[in-house]
């Protein structure tokens, strides 16, 4: 009767988007008469993040600080097209998507500013705290809000784009499987640490050290967000989670959280991260997606850390005290 | 907890003075979340609402004799009790959205149940409570039929049928097939040369999403004709597109209104409670609300699918993976839903983030007695990365190196040739390695530490081999049947930091400039392209933008497609504008 203590490792990486492609999403983007822009959209915010991050991209886009962008989804009236919030699509669809129709915004509230200070448009750089100047002239400068109210009251041009993002779908070929899935992929790697009680089959003490490579954070917060609760019910696949306990059978199957158990706050594992960012070409600003994989990488290692901690190999899921037991007390009766 | 960022890595291909992005901007919608006044979809309420309750199987698998709702008729608050019949198009599969997959499942069950749970009546009452009450008055007579729970007994013949569009219990790939094959290179003889075969079977559990907020949705008669719908959905559109052609009305006398979810990690993509609410307020001429509760939530509504793996390596001594093979059974439950296309997305992801130079899988999805799964965070790949992971570590053992010293050795890197016959491009496996690495103190030697992602790959690794089919045939070094310019850069323009953007795929037919030396590319699928932007970019679509910098090949690039088979599948780019030509 003893604690074990033992490491387990992987690796990864993610597909970004639906697989195959053909999973298009719009965004509309105007400016009232005082500069401040709305994104319509009709894309989900399931908690990730989804309206935040939209509303960053469009600001950065359009060169005005994030407070002059507002974000309104979702309704079918209002919103374009948005294929949804599923398959880590969400920052690299939508986001491109807004990228497109912030550009056609920025270029009108361009050319309006352009003929306000009687340069050429081309000529022009924003700041992001709400200026235009001419470039290497801060001096000559009108701000987005004049230009935006001098666009739609001097020159009746609506300051609004339109924007769509689309890899359009890709067979797939039966003899081989040949196909174009996605356009970029997120990674990560994972050590766990964790302890094995072999006297009661439970797993306590997990400590994890991880990797994900995110293209880029676009808001560096809600990737940590992702990140640690992403691993969090990724701790859970592995030690606690089914609606099956005795896959493929259907008994003892749980129907309320009670018996359905997952960890608590007790249960969280230490846990410390790096993260990468090498863009990805076709990303929004580089950006990829960190909401799926997160979870991924606890998994194995923590199968892999409980094979180091008491030499069985926890090959389904989830890994419950009572199947480390009983591969404990197997292992030593064939050892007997 | 402690977050770090490694701004050194890959600093030469990021501009990291932006004003906006990239910074921890407190998000539009937390006071509302924190404070408990952001709309929800049942945070809306309407004079009159009625309630909704299903009447569900208690069997694994039964023929329906007979329903018999004359009590539940009469009892205090009931208003309407909806039948498989009153469904205008009483089945569906979620995919026909893009084209894949035959219709196979009801709305409510008319003539047989698959599954414990399956939805036969659905009950209409002025409160949940009495709702509820009058799905226990109703007598259904059901003759039970024999049932399967497991995908490796589901397959053999004589099994009982779960799924009738399905007899056999498989899905039906692209050309027919029964199973989706991937095949590169020649696993039989890359075992013949192994030094080390390891083989293994690993076992994914079905789990609940488990969203704080259940699927629901409220609906209610808009004026003009239409309805109205609060939804939990996770794709909005996707959803309404559903419910359209399941009651068979214009998608245009619909209006879906969502957007903030409590969770969904998957669960709320199948539309279950919308088309049901629609159709009580159709019925009723009343708002309708139908949400699930939490044991249905945990046992109806649809679970992340259970797979089962195999897999066979053949390694080399010195570590490397020379052959891959894989069989795996993905556990779809009664109906389609989703799992046929999380066993394409999975098939696309193998052999896992590693070059291999021959890889095979055999990928199934069956059809059992149990609750339809359908997609869940990581859909598609969580299972299987989870097989291959643990499937690593036996690997390293056996030719005895450390665990992330043989995931190093077999890293894929830019320029390498994926099973699925692309290029692979924007690789960060080996850095992620060494800086987990580096976090918990695991040492790596400096062999390893010096590995790149942006080194050593290509060459002999971009090679397409001579492939072994399942007829037994051989497919020629190089070839490719699938025209694919869909990801080449040029075509989907670079976004972001000081670069013009489209945003949108040019509709020129050929590239705007020669693609990077390690994905060039030919443009075989413009025909598709020049009729996508003909019908939907018009004539002012802005000018391609110019192509990335040679140093950030695209992640995912076509080789030179070979000579194009006749008879190979063409691209089918219309397929989501067919839905429009559908409807009135």
């Amino acid at each position: 009767m003893a604690i074990h203590k033992g490491r387990g490792t992987c690796a990864m990486n993610y597909p970004i988007g639906m697989n195959l492609g053909g999973d298009p999403s719009q965004a509309l983007v105007h400016s009232n008469p005082e500069g401040k822009f709305t994104v319509a959209l009709s894309s989900i915010d399931l908690g990730q993040g989804m309206k935040s991050v939209s509303r960053q991209v469009a600001a950065e886009t359009l060169g005005v600080p994030v407070e002059d962008v507002y974000v309104d989804t979702a309704d079918s009236d209002t919103g374009p097209h948005c294929m949804g919030s599923f398959a880590s699509r969400g920052t690299h669809r939508v986001g491109n998507a807004v990228i497109a129709a912030a550009k056609e915004a920025r270029a009108i509230m361009l050319e309006a500013a352009a003929e306000e200070l009687e340069v050429n448009a081309a000529d022009l750089v924003t700041d992001g705290q709400g200026n235009i100047h001419v470039k290497g002239a801060p001096g000559n400068s009108i701000s987005t809000q004049d230009a935006c109210n001098a666009a739609q009251f001097k020159y009746g041009q609506s300051v609004s784009g339109r924007g769509i993002f689309l890899i359009p779908m890709s067979d797939v070929d039966p003899d081989t499987g040949e196909m174009s899935t996605v356009s970029c992929f997120a990674h990560t790697a994972m050590i766990v640490d964790l302890e094995v009680d072999d006297e009661t089959g439970e797993v306590s003490n997990v400590r994890i050290n991880s990797a994900y490579e995110v293209g880029r954070a676009l808001n560096p917060k809600l990737v940590e967000q992702q990140l640690i609760g992403g691993a969090w019910m990724g701790l859970s696949h592995a030690l606690y989670e089914t609606t099956e306990p005795y896959y493929p059978s259907r008994e003892h199957r749980p129907y309320s959280f009670s018996s359905y158990p997952m960890p608590g706050p007790g249960d969280l594992a230490q846990h410390d991260i790096s993260i990468l960012e090498r863009p990805a070409p076709d990303g929004p600003y580089g950006g990829k997606g960190t909401g799926e994989m997160c979870a991924n990488p606890v998994l194995p290692a923590v199968a892999n850390a409980i094979y180091d901690a008491v030499g069985v190999e926890m090959d389904e899921l989830p890994i419950t005290p009572e199947k480390i037991l009983r591969a404990i007390h197997e292992k030593q009766r064939q050892g007997a | 907890m402690s977050v770090e960022f490694r701004k050194d890595l890959f600093a030469d291909e990021r501009d990291d003075d932006l004003n906006e992005v990239g910074k921890p901007t407190r998000r539009q919608d937390i006071l509302g979340h924190v404070t408990g006044r952001s709309p929800f979809f049942d945070d809306h309420r309407f004079d009159g609402m009625l309630h909704i309750r299903c009447v569900r199987s208690p069997y694994h698998h039964a023929r329906i004799r007979n329903i018999d709702t004359s009590r539940a008729e009469t009892m205090p608050g009931v208003v309407r009790i909806m039948r498989g019949a009153d469904v205008p198009v009483n089945l569906n599969t979620l995919l026909s959205l893009l084209d894949f997959g035959k219709d196979d499942e009801p709305v409510l069950a008319v003539d047989k149940v698959a599954y414990k749970g399956e939805p036969v009546l659905a009950i209409i009452a002025e409160s949940e409570a009495q709702a509820h009450d009058a799905v226990n008055a109703v007598r259904v007579d059901y003759e039970e039929l024999p049932h399967v729970l497991d995908v490796e007994e589901a397959i053999k013949p004589g099994a009982p049928s779960v799924n009738l569009t399905y007899p056999n219990n498989k899905f039906e790939f692209y050309g027919g097939t029964d199973k989706q094959k991937l095949r590169f290179g020649d696993v039989e003889t890359g075992f013949a040369r192994a030094d080390y075969i390891v083989e293994g079977r690993y076992q994914m559990a079905p789990i609940e999403q488990a969203p704080i907020e259940p699927n629901g949705a409220i609906a209610l008669p808009e004026t003009n004709d239409r309805w109205a719908c609060y939804t939990s959905t996770q794709g909005l559109f996707f959803t309404l597109g559903t419910a359209a052609k399941l009651l068979d009305v214009s998608s245009s006398r619909l209006h879906f209104i969502g957007g903030t979810v409590g969770g969904g990690f998957g669960g709320k993509v199948d539309g279950l409670c919308e088309p049901l609410a629609i159709l009580g307020a159709m019925l009723t001429g009343r708002p309708v609300r139908y949400v699930l509760d939490r044991a249905e939530e945990m046992q109806v509504s649809a679970p992340r699918s259970a797979e089962v793996w195999y897999i066979k390596d053949g390694l080399a001594s010195d570590g490397r993976i020379i052959a891959r093979q894989f069989t795996g059974y993905f556990d779809s439950g009664a109906y389609t839903r989703l799992t046929s296309y999380g066993v394409v997305k999975c098939t696309g992801h193998l052999p896992g983030p590693y070059t291999i130079p021959n890889v095979q899988s055999d990928l199934y999805c069956v059809y059992t007695n149990r609750t339809p799964a359908t997609a869940m965070r990581g859909f598609g790949v969580t299972g299987a990365d989870f097989a291959i992971e643990r499937h690593m570590d036996k690997g390293a053992r056996a030719v005895g190196m450390g665990p992330l010293e043989f995931r190093l050795i077999n890293a894929y890197r830019d320029g390498d040739m994926k099973a699925h016959r692309r290029l692979a491009g924007n690789c960060a496996l080996i850095e992620s390695i060494q800086a987990a690495a580096a976090r918990a103190n695991y040492p790596l030697t400096s062999e390893y530490m010096q590995m790149s992602s942006s080194q050593g790959g290509g060459g002999e690794r971009a090679q397409i081999p001579a492939t072994r089919l399942q007829d037994g045939s051989e497919l020629p070094a190089g070839t490719r049947r699938i025209a694919a310019a869909d990801h080449a850069p040029g075509l989907i323009p670079q976004v972001g930091v000081d670069v013009p953007v489209s945003g949108k795929p040019s509709t020129s037919a050929t590239p705007a400039a020669p693609a990077p030396a390690q994905a060039q590319t030919q443009f075989a699928a413009s025909p598709a392209m020049r009729g996508y932007g003909a019908s939907s970019l018009g004539q002012s679509a802005p000018p391609p933008a110019p192509p990335p910098p040679a140093a950030t090949p695209a992640a995912e690039a076509s080789p030179p497609p070979a000579a194009k088979p006749q008879g190979s599948p063409g691209p089918r780019y219309s397929r989501y504008s067919k839905i429009g030509n559908r409807r009135r």
